[in-house]
This record gives C-alpha cells, structure tokens and sequence, in this order.
C-alpha cells in the first residue's frame, strides 16, 4: 500500500508541474468500467434498504445517483467504499467490483480499499484542525512525513480542488473558520491529497449556497480528467448539467438508468418522467 | 402574561447560577483568608510536631500527598482511559458489556469508605502492603476508575461522527482514527475527568486514613505509610486546639490544586498540538 503511495508520488514529482501534466493525458475512447455492482442487497436488520440492484460504473465519467429522499442513495454510495460496515446490524449480498475485484471478497484490505474510493459527505466535516493539516492528514497516515512533500501535497491538492488561492496565505488557520463552500472544497482537497481513484460524494452541494454550489460543479468537471466520480443528488439541474450517466433510484431498486440525456429527454419508464418532470419526491 | 412567566423564570434562573458561583467562591475565599495567615516559611517546610497545639507544619503530609498523587494517577490513567477507550470504541454493544456499564455505574454509587476498608483487607492485609502510599494509591486508584471510564467513554462518544467517518474513509485505520482525530477531539473531556479525580485524591480522606494510616513521618518509599493533607486536616480539627492550622493547610490544599489544573490544562494544550 505505501510503496504503490510513494511510486505514485514519484512519477507526480517527476513532471514538471505535478497537478497539471495529467490533465492532458488522452482520454480513452471508450470508458471502461471501473465499478460495478451485481445483484446488490443491502438490509440494515430486518429491513431491505437496495433492491437487487445491478449497476456499471463508467471510468473517469461522471454518474449521478438521483431519487427521492430516502430511497437508499446514500446507503447505495456507502457500499462503493464500505462505509456501511461501521453500521451495526447491517447485511450486503451480492457483489461490488472494483476493476473486476469483489470488494467484500475476505481477503480486501478496508483500509486500502477507502484509500483508493475517497469520498465526500454531505455535512462539510473538516477536522477541528488547521487548514495544512486537514489536507496533510491521509498522506501522513500513510506514513508520509517528509515536511516537503507533505508541503508539496497540501499545495497540489488544494489547487486541483481551486482552494489554493483563497487560503495559501493562512494555511495555519483552522479549517472550521471557512465558509461553508470553502469547507467543501477543502474536503475535496484531503480526499484528493491521497490521491484515490474513485470519488464518492453524497449530496455534496446540499447545505451550500447556489455560487458555491457551482463552483463545486466546475471543480467536478476539471476532476473527472483523472478521477471516476459518483455524486447522489437530489438536485435534477445539477445531475443534468454535470453528470455523463444517470441512475434513477427508487424505494431501493433501480428504476433506470443510463446516459444522462437519454434519462431526462427521453425516459423509459413513466416513473422516471414522472420524477424527473417534478410530479413528486 | 407570557412575557412576565419568562422574565419570572429567567430571574430566577439567573438567582440559581449567581448562588452556585458564589458559595464555592465564598469557601474558597473563607479558607483563603483564615488559613493563609499562618502559611510561612516554618509552616510549608517542618513536619507536623504533634501535641494539642499542633505545632510544626504540614510538609510530611505534603510530600505523602504528592506520592499518592503520583502513583494513583500513574495505577488510575491508563486503566481508566484504556477501559474507557475499550468502551466506546471497540466493546461489542451485548449483555455482557452491558453488565460492565451497569458494574461500572454501581461502583461509582458506593460510599468510599467501603472502598478504604477493600483496600485495607486487599492491600494492607492480604497483599502485606502494611499502611503505605501504594495501598492508598491503589484503593483510590479503584474508587475513581468508575468515574474516568465514563468520562472517558462519553467524551469519545460525543465526537461527532463524522470524524469518524472523514477518518476511515481517508484510509485511516482504527487506531489512527482514534489517535489523531477521535481521541483529541475528545481530549478537553478527558482532561476535565482527569482534573476531577486529582481533585478527588486530594479530597478523599476517611479511605486513605484506613490504607495509609496516619504517620506524620515524611515518607521516603511508596511502601512507607503517610497522612495524607486531607486526614491532617481531620486530624487538626478533632485531635488539636489549632483550627487556623486546619484552615492553612486547607488553604495549601486548594493552592496546590489551582496550579496543578493549570498545569494539566498547559500540558494538554502542548499535547494536542502534537
């Protein structure tokens, strides 16, 4: 795990300009598929949450998880980094496959696993720590303490998550004193300082202000050069403007899905145009 | 009507916060006043002589106290907040921690003096520890355990959780989780609990006199027994016609727990920043 961590960080340093260089790297004509879940079953004690739910995940493109409130799309991006494990009384059948390995399979390092799916909360949580800190805190829990690298970290994450400029002059500042846009930002930044493969963000924009709100999309749409990202929304605007797939998720079950214009001008299922239309949820 | 219900129970709520700051600062003033003009020289650095009079001063007892502080707070911390840590963290939620937490909250409920005569058969009896510091240390070691496993519990418990979570779901492990971001964000409740049970040792008085006994000698060794400036103070007001050297060493009592709060509290803000 920590040698894959200091590969990565040598080829970073060896470019010339870390961050910058990979957004030009070519674009794979056909995305592969980078996750994919088979006949999903999630139940917390007796009660079923996900419905058989069978699902591909594109890489390096946007796929927006919509539904009504508490139609399981929270529980249903928790199952991509097993965050629901912590839950107790919580029961997965079925398989979730990253690059073509079952993620619940026995011998799947957790710790490794989340390294490589980050993801993103819908309540900004930054540690109660300094700005410099909270970027610096999964490196440094990979066992990264060299203070330039880490500065080099810090530097390159907080400007690919277009923080840099609004913070470089008090890094020391405790990361609860931003706004709340800002505190959203930033936890893009820690995710992306440990540099995973997958990004997983759960109503990211939700207690946001529509011009943060925006910004975050402009910053997804700059990520998903190198990242494969799945964000759950129940904002329809913004999975239209910014996602390339769409799931509609209902009562646990996938009603739908697809590419995402195909999904909001030209719906299969009635449910779908029904939701998507606003006729309820 | 509304307004005058409101305002009549806010008076009164204030009435209620402005009594409960001032009876503990009008103690502790009261002690101030009377005990520290018999606080000199002669009276912080002489051993208690004895006699009705209570001649000498209180330094044995001091040094006793300071012992005791010491080893019941090295038996107690660990024991306390790794229990404490077990609890919240990693305990299964069944019948049995479940019967924990109920010993846990039973034994916090019993008079300490029955934790003093445990300690004397367990410690001085049976382990033949004889009146000594470490028995005392031991007994009161026991008698706060309770308290710090549940503070301990229940600030780690109150960590939001999604601390937790930003945690794990960076690649932290468990323990790191815990180390970097759970357990100093639970650190201010932790150290509260710490100061609690220091103020505790200081206070405690009827067990110690039951496990370390009551030599005025100053103590050279942890096995040596010791009167710790609680029992003095007891002894001073029953056995002597000196109250205003009761009220001193009161008054050293409360000095010597001011500068060991702020002293923890500097550590800790040395700690966390680690």
């Amino acid at each position: 795990m920590r040698s894959l961590f200091f590969r990565k960080r040598r080829e970073a340093s060896q470019k010339p300009s870390g961050g910058e260089s990979r957004i030009s790297a070519p674009k794979a004509s056909a995305p592969g598929i980078k996750l994919e879940t088979r006949d999903l079953n999630f139940y917390y004690g007796e009660k079923q949450v996900l419905k058989n739910i069978s699902l591909k995940i594109r890489e390096k493109q946007i796929t927006a998880i919509i539904g009504p409130s508490g139609c399981g799309k929270s529980t249903f991006l928790r199952t991509f980094n097993r965050m629901n494990d912590l839950i107790p009384g919580a029961r997965l059948e079925g398989e979730v496959l990253l690059d073509g390995k079952n993620i619940y399979d026995p011998d799947v390092d957790v710790v490794e696993l989340r390294r490589r799916v980050g993801m993103v909360f819908q309540q900004p949580n930054p540690f109660p720590m300094s700005i410099y800190d909270n970027v610096a805190f999964g490196p440094k829990m990979l066992g990264l303490n060299r203070k330039r690298d880490l500065d080099e970290i810090v530097e390159r994450s907080l400007k690919l998550a277009g923080l840099w400029d609004e913070v470089k002059d008090d890094l020391r500042k405790s990361g609860l004193a931003l706004s709340g846009g800002q505190q959203q930002r930033l936890c893009i930044a820690r995710v992306l300082a440990v540099e995973p493969e997958v990004l997983l963000l759960d109503e990211p924009c939700a207690n946001l202000d529509p011009i943060s709100s925006l910004k975050i999309e402009e910053l997804l749409f700059r990520l998903k050069e190198h990242y494969t990202i799945v964000i759950v929304t129940h904002n329809l605007q913004q999975a239209a403007r910014i996602s390339d797939w769409t799931a509609f998720l209902l009562m646990g079950e996938i009603i739908e899905s697809g590419p995402t214009g195909e999904i909001f001008t030209r719906p299969k299922d009635p449910r779908t145009e029904q939701y998507i239309t606003g006729r309820f949820g | 009507m509304r307004f005058k219900a409101e305002s009549l129970i806010l008076n009164f709520i204030r009435a209620m916060g402005l009594v409960a700051v001032f009876i503990p600062l009008f103690m502790i003033l009261y002690v101030l006043a009377e005990g520290l003009p018999v606080v000199n020289f002669e009276f912080l650095f002489t051993p208690p002589k004895g006699g009705l009079s209570a001649e000498g001063g209180i330094s044995s007892c001091t040094i006793a106290t300071l012992w005791l502080l010491g080893f019941t707070m090295l038996i107690l911390i660990p024991l306390g907040i790794g229990a404490g840590i077990y609890l919240a963290e990693y305990a299964p939620e069944n019948k049995l921690t479940g019967l924990i937490r109920y010993c846990i909250d039973l034994l916090a409920g019993i008079p300490s003096v029955i934790f003093g005569a445990f300690g004397f058969i367990a410690f001085v009896v049976s382990l033949k520890l004889g009146y000594s510091i470490l028995a005392g240390a031991l007994t009161l070691a026991i008698l706060l355990l309770p308290f710090l496993v549940r503070t301990t519990e229940e600030a780690l418990r109150s960590v939001p959780r999604t601390y937790r979570e930003a945690a794990l779901s960076l690649g932290a492990t468990r323990w790191q989780a815990l180390r970097y971001v759970l357990l100093p964000a639970a650190l201010p409740g932790i150290l509260t609990g710490i100061i609690l049970c220091i103020g505790r040792v200081f206070a405690e008085s009827a067990p110690l006199w039951l496990t370390m006994g009551g030599s005025a000698e100053t103590p050279l060794s942890p096995l040596d027994p010791g009167r710790s400036l609680a029992v003095h103070i007891f002894y001073l007001a029953m056995e002597t016609r000196a109250p205003e050297k009761a009220m001193g060493t009161g008054a050293v009592l409360i000095l010597i727990i001011l500068i060991l709060n702020f002293l923890v509290r500097w550590i800790s803000a040395k700690v966390r920043r680690l």
